[in-house]
C-alpha cells in the first residue's frame, strides 16, 4: 500500500512528503491557504501560497507577507509533491488543494459549495484517494433553495420594505456573502455598504469581477442618505448602538443557519435568509461521492454525525479536530 | 395558505411589535375572509385535535427522506421541532398546490374518518405539494399543536387599527366563545356572536416593574399599596346568576375552583372582580407550589378541597350591576368592592388588604418582609387611576422583592427546542451535596450571544457524548442563578424546587469549589 499523504498535526493539516501545511493555525514555515476567511488564513507563517485572487485579501488582512499566487490548474513542485489548486466555489479565490506523490492523490477542500452564485468560479470535483471535507451543514435539514429562488425572496423582502418606508439592513459576512447580496439586489436602488465591505469589494473588482455600483457609508455621519434605502453591513454590527441609530430599519440575516425557524427567532433579526457559501447536505454528499476517495476526513461542523453516516453508506471516514469553522459563528455575532 | 405562511414567517422572525403588527395588517388586507377567521381561531386555541400521531408522521418522513432513524433524531435535536424537522428533511415539493387555509382545515378534520393507509396517502401528497413554511404549518395543524407567535395585545391592536375599532371591543369579541364553523369573519369582528354571552371578560390591567425612586412618585397619599400575590390572577364574573372564572391566559377555569364558584353564587348582585386565587390555610397564604397541585386536574377531590383550600383575594371591581366601572377612580371602585365584601362575608372570598403606611421609607421596610407572607413584593396603584386595558406605564407599578440567588455549576447542556443549531442554549446546573453534586435547576436565558458562543465552545470541547441532544460536561463553569421562590419537592432529586430560575451572570471569578451547598439552600425555605 502507498503511504498516506496527509497527517493531522497540532499545527494543522500536514503534507508529509511535501513538508508543508494547509490552512495551519500555528506558525509554520510553509502554508498553503485555501481561501481568505480568517479561520483558514492566519498570520505568522514564513511563506504563503494561495490562488492569485486570494493574494490581495491576505495582504489586506495580514499585512506585508511573503506570498506566491498561482492560477487554478497550475502545477507547482514542492519537495517532489505536485501541487495544484482547483476551484472550491466558496468565495472568490477559494481553492481545493490537490497534492500528488507517486500516483497517490490527496485533496484538501477548505470550504466549498456546489451552487453557482454568479460571482465565484464554480467548484470542480477532483478525483482523489484522500479527501478532506468540511461539514458545517452536514445534517439533512440543510438543503438550500436555488440561487434564483434565494435572490427572489431577498428582493421581494427589500421591495416590501421600500413599499412601507423601511430601510432594509442586510447582514452578511464581509467577504463573499456581502458581494452576493449586492449582486442579488442590483437594480433595486442605491446600495450602501459599510466600509469594511467596501475594502473587500476592491479585491473582487481587482480580480475583474464586476459588482453593482455602491456607496461606502459611515454610520456615524451618513444616516440621512440611507433612509428608506438599502444598507449592507457585516455581522459584527448586529446589536450595536451604531446600527440602532438607523431609523425605520428592518434587519435580515443572510446565513445558512437561517434555514431553521428557531435560529431566525432566536437571532432577534426581523428576517432570516438561508443563503450560504457552504455546501448543503446534498451538496456535501455529491462532492464526496464524486471524488471517489477511499478515505475521507471530515473537519469543522457536524463531524461526529457525518462520520457515522458516511461510514454507514460505505465511505470510510474519520472525523478530525481542527480549529476551522469560526467564520460562520463570527458571521452571526 | 400562502398569505398565512408569509404571516407566520414574519411573526416568527421579528421581535419588534411594530413589524409584527404590519405583518398582520398585510395579512388582513390580502387573505380571504375564511383564512382570517381560521387565523383568529388558531390564535385563540380553537385548534382541532391531533389527527395523526407524531410517531406515524415521523415514520413516513424517514421513509420518504431515505435516511436512518438515528439521523432523523440528530436533525430533530438540532431543529428542536418535529413538524419543522419533517418539513426540512423531505425532498423539494414537485409542485405548489395553493389552497386556502380554511380548505386545509376542512380536509384535516375529515382525516378522522380515514383508515391509516388513506391518511398516509393524503399526508404524503400534501408534503409533495407544499413548500417548507406551508409544510411546517400543515404538520403543526395535523399534530394539533399550532401556536401563533404574537401577544394577544399586539394582535388585538393590529386588528383594531386596521378596522378602525376600539381595542377593547376587539378583545371582547375575540376572547369570547365562538367557533369558526358557526360565524363569519365579519360577524366575529363586529361582535354579533357575543350579544347573548354573559361570560365575556375584560382585558386585565397590568403593571410595569417600578423603574424609578419612590420619591419620584410624588405624595405618598396619592398611592394605594397592596401585596403582590403569587397565585393565579383571575377575573371573576357574575352576570344573571351565572359565574365565570377567567385566568389571565384567557382560559375559563371556573370548574377548577368549585369552592370559589359556590361562594360567588351566594353573593348578591352582578359584578366583575379582578383578584388572585391562592391556597390559604390557617390564615396564611401558601407557597405557589401548593396551588400548583390543584391545577390542570380533571376532578377536584373532596380531599383536595380540604387539604388545599383556595381563597380569592379581591383587588378591584370592574363592573357593578352591568355598568362598566373601569373609567372610575380606583378609590371609588375599591370602596364599592369593600362594601360588597362586607355585606357578603364568606370564608373563600377576601379583600386583598391595603397596606397602610405613612411614608415611603416605612413602605420599603414592609416590602423587605413580603416574602414572610409568601408574597412577591408590593403593588403601587395611583388612587385616581382608571382600570386600564393591558399594560400602561405610570398608574400601576409592581415593586418586587429582589430575587434570591445561588451559585451553581453547569453539568448538562442541550441544544434547546427551537434554538440555534450549533449552539447550546439550555443548561442544567448543580450545587454541592456534601462531596457530590446534585441537580438544582434548568435555565434557558440570561446570557449574551457572545457568552452562549463561549459556553458552546466549552461544551464542544468538554462533552462526554457525541450524539443526541444532551451533553454532559466537566463541572467547571460557575453561574449565579436568580429565582423567585423555593419549596420542598419530592419530584426533584435535590429535594427542592426553584421558581423561575434564570441565569443572572457568569461567575468567571468562581470555581466549582465556591458553589453553594444544598443544605444551606434549604435554609431559604420558609
Ligand atoms: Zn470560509
Ligand atoms: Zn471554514
Amino acid at each position: 500500500m502507498q503511504s498516506r499523504l496527509l497527517q493531522f498535526r497540532p499545527e494543522g493539516i500536514y503534507c508529509v512528503q511535501g513538508k508543508f501545511y494547509i490552512d495551519p493555525w500555528m506558525p509554520v514555515d510553509k502554508a498553503i491557504i485555501t481561501h481568505g476567511h480568517s479561520d483558514h488564513a492566519r498570520a505568522g507563517m514564513n511563506d504563503y501560497l494561495c490562488h492569485h485572487l486570494t493574494t490581495p485579501i491576505l495582504k489586506i488582512r495580514l499585512g506585508d507577507i511573503s506570498v506566491q499566487g498561482i492560477e487554478y490548474g497550475e502545477t507547482v513542485d514542492i519537495n517532489g509533491v505536485k501541487l495544484s489548486l482547483h476551484p472550491a466555489g466558496h468565495i472568490i479565490g477559494a481553492a481545493q488543494v490537490r497534492m500528488e506523490y507517486k500516483g497517490r492523490v490527496a485533496v484538501v477542500s477548505g470550504d466549498y459549495k456546489v451552487q453557482h452564485d454568479g460571482l465565484t468560479t464554480p467548484i470542480e470535483i477532483v478525483k482523489c484517494h484522500e479527501f478532506v471535507s468540511e461539514s458545517t451543514f452536514a445534517l439533512p435539514v440543510y438543503n438550500w433553495a436555488s440561487v434564483e429562488e434565494q435572490n427572489r425572496q431577498l428582493r421581494s423582502w427589500v421591495q416590501n420594505n421600500q413599499a412601507i418606508g423601511k430601510t432594509s439592513v442586510l447582514i452578511g459576512y464581509a467577504l463573499g456573502k456581502a458581494q452576493r447580496i449586492m449582486k442579488a439586489l442590483e437594480g433595486l436602488g442605491p446600495l450602501n455598504v459599510h466600509y469594511s465591505i467596501a475594502k473587500l469589494n476592491d479585491a473582487y473588482e481587482a480580480a475583474g469581477v464586476r459588482l453593482p455600483d455602491y456607496h461606502t457609508v459611515d454610520l456615524n455621519t451618513d444616516l440621512k442618505t440611507i433612509e428608506n434605502g438599502i444598507l449592507i453591513v457585516p455581522p459584527s454590527l448586529v446589536d450595536t448602538n451604531l446600527l440602532r441609530k438607523v431609523p425605520h430599519r428592518a434587519e435580515a440575516i443572510c446565513s445558512g443557519w437561517m434555514q431553521v425557524r428557531g435560529a431566525r427567532r432566536w437571532r432577534a433579526a426581523d428576517a432570516g435568509f438561508a443563503i450560504s457559501d457552504h455546501a448543503d447536505w446534498n451538496g456535501l454528499l455529491q462532492v464526496i461521492k464524486g471524488t471517489q476517495a477511499e478515505q475521507v476526513y471530515v473537519t469543522h461542523g457536524q463531524t461526529a454525525v457525518f462520520e457515522k453516516y458516511l461510514n454507514e453508506i460505505g465511505i470510510p471516514t474519520k472525523a478530525v479536530k481542527t480549529v476551522f469553522g469560526e467564520e460562520e459563528i463570527q458571521e452571526l455575532s | 395558505m400562502k398569505e398565512f405562511a408569509i404571516l407566520i414567517n414574519a411573526l416568527d422572525s421579528t421581535n419588534k411589535t411594530g413589524l409584527k403588527q404590519e405583518a398582520i395588517e398585510t395579512f388582513l388586507a390580502k387573505a380571504p375572509d375564511e383564512d382570517k377567521l381560521w387565523f383568529l381561531a388558531l390564535f385563540t386555541g380553537k385548534r382541532p385535535k391531533r389527527k395523526v400521531s407524531t410517531t406515524l408522521l415521523k415514520q413516513w418522513a424517514i421513509e420518504i427522506a431515505g435516511i436512518p432513524a438515528w439521523l432523523f433524531q440528530e436533525s430533530y435535536a438540532a431543529v428542536g421541532d418535529l413538524g419543522e424537522t419533517i418539513s426540512l428533511i423531505l425532498p423539494e415539493p414537485v409542485q405548489y398546490k395553493e389552497q386556502p387555509l380554511a380548505v386545509w382545515m376542512e380536509q384535516i378534520k375529515l382525516l378522522e374518518l380515514m383508515t391509516e393507509p388513506e391518511k398516509k396517502q393524503y399526508v404524503i401528497n400534501a408534503w409533495q405539494n407544499l413548500p417548507h413554511t406551508e409544510r411546517f404549518i400543515f404538520n403543526k395543524l395535523l399534530g394539533g399543536s399550532f401556536r401563533v407567535g404574537i401577544a394577544a395585545k399586539s394582535l388585538i391592536n393590529a386588528i383594531a387599527g386596521y378596522y378602525k375599532m376600539e381595542a377593547s371591543a376587539v378583545a371582547h369579541t375575540i376572547m369570547g366563545e365562538w367557533h369558526p364553523d358557526q360565524v363569519t369573519f365579519d360577524a366575529l369582528i363586529n361582535g354579533e356572536h357575543i350579544q347573548s354571552h354573559r361570560s365575556k371578560p375584560y382585558p386585565f390591567c397590568l403593571a410595569y416593574a417600578l423603574d424609578k425612586e419612590l420619591s419620584e412618585l410624588g405624595m405618598e397619599g396619592l398611592w394605594q399599596a397592596e401585596y403582590k400575590w403569587d397565585g393565579i390572577r383571575a377575573q371573576l364574573i357574575k352576570r344573571g346568576g351565572e359565574v365565570f372564572i377567567w385566568s389571565r391566559g384567557e382560559e375559563l377555569i371556573t370548574d377548577q375552583f368549585p369552592e370559589i364558584k359556590d361562594a360567588l353564587l351566594l353573593i348578591d348582585g352582578n359584578f366583575v372582580i379582578d383578584g388572585e386565587l391562592l391556597v390559604h390555610k390557617d390564615e396564611i397564604v401558601q407557597n405557589f407550589s401548593e396551588l400548583q397541585k390543584r391545577l390542570n386536574r380533571k376532578n377536584i377531590s373532596r380531599k383536595m378541597l380540604q387539604d388545599l383550600p383556595v381563597v380569592l383575594f379581591a383587588y378591584d371591581l370592574l363592573e357593578w350591576e352591568n355598568a362598566d366601572w373601569r373609567a372610575k377612580q380606583l378609590s371609588e371602585r375599591r370602596q364599592q368592592l369593600e362594601h360588597l365584601f362586607i355585606h357578603n362575608s364568606s370564608h373563600g372570598l377576601r379583600l386583598s388588604p391595603v397596606i397602610h403606611f405613612s411614608d415611603w421609607e416605612e413602605l420599603a421596610l414592609i416590602r423587605e418582609t413580603a416574602r414572610l407572607q409568601n408574597s412577591e413584593g408590593l403593588m403601587l396603584k395611583q388612587k385616581e387611576s382608571p382600570y386600564h386595558s393591558g399594560r400602561k406605564r405610570g398608574d400601576w407599578w409592581k415593586w418586587k422583592i429582589d430575587p434570591l440567588t445561588l451559585d451553581a455549576v453547569l453539568i448538562y447542556a442541550q441544544k434547546g427546542s427551537g434554538r440555534r443549531s450549533g449552539y447550546y442554549t439550555d443548561y442544567t446546573f448543580a450545587v454541592k451535596d456534601g462531596e457530590n453534586l446534585v441537580t438544582i435547576a434548568k435555565a434557558y436565558s440570561g446570557l449574551t450571544d457572545k457568552e452562549i458562543q463561549e459556553v458552546s465552545r466549552f461544551v464542544n470541547n468538554n462533552a462526554l457524548e457525541k450524539f443526541g441532544p444532551v451533553r454532559t460536561v466537566k463541572p467547571e463553569l460557575v453561574f449565579e442563578l436568580a429565582f423567585e421562590g423555593i419549596s420542598f419537592s419530592n419530584r426533584h432529586k435535590s429535594g427542592v424546587a426553584l421558581r423561575f430560575p434564570r441565569i443572572l451572570r457568569w461567575r468567571r471569578d468562581k470555581t466549582v469549589n465556591d458553589i453553594d451547598d444544598i443544605e444551606s439552600i434549604k435554609q431559604l425555605i420558609r
